[in-house]
């Protein structure tokens, strides 16, 4: 692995040297590393490309990091990883893409990420996107992932993409057991000229279940958000869904949260905010000593943080 | 030292004298501004930070003109400014707050020093959000534990007892009769409250945009227990 891709690494997973516990290391579209362990297996796909990361039930506090670093200009990576977590298991996973592109063409890393969470299971994901390169060649991202969360498991989805991804397609969908957990952490900022679209979808099915998508966003220049939100409430359950976004510049922000309650008992809830930064807000920073710029960082920096 | 000079803030939409020629001088260690609402008080002390430019006259700090400084500048010259609504954020955290007011690294002991001053268990609060979550109380003393923090030679105060409640208030008026012991530089602190007047040097009256009085405690504040609310004789009809 080269000083590019290692500084890739350290930017999407804060790894410095191989991680702990299981992984798999994806750089240019080929295998780079894969370690496993007795309870997490990742096995290459025979039909496509990608992995199955299979977790044995009742494993507890072990960590599967499954990096992808692209740093060749002009490729387009498409992968399929499924996970399998067994019942009672608790797991963190660490996925992330960061491309460094130097050249004139697209790179471009698409992403399908399946989740199957059997009962009682419990997940902490991590996603985290980055790009980077002179080149004038732009950097895709468009992750997919499909979570499928089973009887009072719990899935938690924490995604980040600070800077550097000219474009992103994200989409989430998500189907609810009986008393399962779903909740969603975005945090977005982009700039330039720079589009990113994100679509949760969410399908709760069994009783008492809940589920949380929250979206925080500092969209600059000339960039472009939509934010789509669809929360079915099938059976007695909780949803909430928020987006909360700062503008600047010329930027533009679409928020679109649609809710459909389709049980008596199903409680669901959105909230919406985007404006620019409060002028009090700055004001109190510069009365503190700090410039207006120093200001707007410092808001933005707590805001995403 | 502040020094105001013919101080005027006219709203220009509908030619409204808010401040009119205003002339002062601070070099007390505690000064208290008060009047009715609706005086141009908070007007003044926006003015002196920087917050909103006068239509005409000069502000100077220590013989220094700095009418033209923006809020930044006048912040890092020495003029500390504690907000009579605290501004809420979402994410920054108090500790975050009270080290960008300290203007440098402050280790976590520092940084619950200053909340302890104002009363507020320190490791309750430190790593708390600056956000809707805290009351109006709790962000109050946040705010004036961040002017504590700043150590600034000049600092303004605008309303500091609003939105506190009883118990609180007994606090706060403790934690300003202990800065009055340590200050090093002047207090400007615009309040309705007797006992927050009672421990100033100086107390000055702004009503309808002039100072109407200036003189010490002994000197003003008899005359204003006797006549406060005067200007309106319907409410004071309706209150006896």
């Amino acid at each position: 692995m080269d000083k590019i891709q290692q500084t890739l690494l350290e930017q999407i997973a804060d790894l410095h040297t191989v991680p702990e516990g299981a992984y798999n290391i994806r750089a240019n579209g080929a295998l780079a590393g894969r370690n496993t362990t007795a309870n997490i297996d990742i096995v290459t796909k025979e039909d496509k490309p990608g992995i199955d990361i299979i977790i044995k039930p009742g494993t507890k506090n072990e960590s599967v990091h499954i990096p992808v670093v692209l740093s060749q200009s002009g490729l387009k990576d498409m992968v399929y990883n499924d996970f399998y977590v067994g019942e009672d298991a608790d797991i963190t996973i660490v996925a992330g893409c960061g491309i460094h592109n130097c050249g004139v063409d697209t790179s471009e890393h698409d992403g399908i990420h399946t989740f199957y969470l059997e009962k009682n299971a419990k997940v902490r994901y991590i996603e985290k996107h980055y790009g980077e390169g002179e080149g004038t060649g732009k950097r895709v991202l468009n992750p997919t992932t499909v979570i499928h969360v089973g009887e009072g498991a719990y899935l938690e989805m924490i995604t980040v993409q600070i800077k550097g991804v000219d474009s992103t397609v994200r989409n989430t969908s998500g189907d609810l057991a009986a008393g399962a957990t779903l909740v969603v952490k975005e945090k977005i900022m982009t700039h330039g000229t720079q589009y990113a679209e994100t679509n949760f979808s969410v399908d709760m099915n069994g009783g008492g279940c809940s589920a949380s998508v929250s979206s925080r966003s500092v969209a600059k220049d000339k960039s472009v958000q939509c934010f789509q939100s669809i929360i079915n409430g099938n059976a007695p359950c909780s949803g909430h869904t928020e987006c909360d976004a700062i503008i600047m510049d010329e930027a533009k922000v679409t928020a679109k949260p649609e809710l459909t309650a389709n049980h008596i008992d199903a409680s669901l809830i959105h909230e919406a905010a985007i404006g620019k930064i409060a002028g009090e807000q700055l004001i109190k920073l510069m009365t503190l000593g700090l410039t207006e710029k120093e200001a707007e960082e410092q808001i933005i920096n707590g805001f995403l943080k | 030292m502040l020094e105001l000079r013919n101080i005027s803030y006219q709203v220009e939409d509908n030619q409204l004298d808010i401040l009119k020629n205003i002339n002062l001088t601070i070099d007390e260690r505690f000064v208290a501004i008060t009047g009715p609402n609706g005086g141009g008080k908070s007007t003044l002390a926006k003015i002196i930070a920087g917050i909103v430019s006068p239509t005409s006259g000069q502000i100077l700090l220590d013989g220094e003109d700095i009418t033209n400084c923006n809020i930044t500048e006048r912040a890092k010259k020495g003029i500390g400014y504690a907000f009579q609504q605290p501004v809420k954020f979402k994410g920054i955290t108090v500790r975050d707050l009270i080290t960008l007011a300290s203007g440098k690294q402050i280790g976590i002991t520092e940084a619950c020093n200053y909340l302890a001053e104002v009363g507020l268990c320190a490791k309750d609060y430190i790593n708390r959000e600056v956000n809707d979550s805290l009351s109006g109380g709790e962000l109050k003393r946040i705010e004036i534990a961040m002017t504590i923090a700043r150590g600034a030679k000049f600092t303004i105060f605008d309303e500091p007892e609003a939105g506190i409640d009883l118990w609180s208030f007994n606090n706060l008026i403790q934690v300003f009769e202990d800065m009055y012991q340590k200050i090093n530089g002047s207090i400007l602190i615009i309040s309705h409250q007797e006992r927050i007047l009672n421990i100033a040097d100086k107390i000055i009256v702004v009503a309808d945009g002039r100072i109407t009085q200036t003189g010490t405690r002994e000197e003003v504040l008899p005359g204003l227990l006797n006549t406060s609310s005067a200007a309106c004789k319907t409410l004071m009809e309706k209150l006896v």
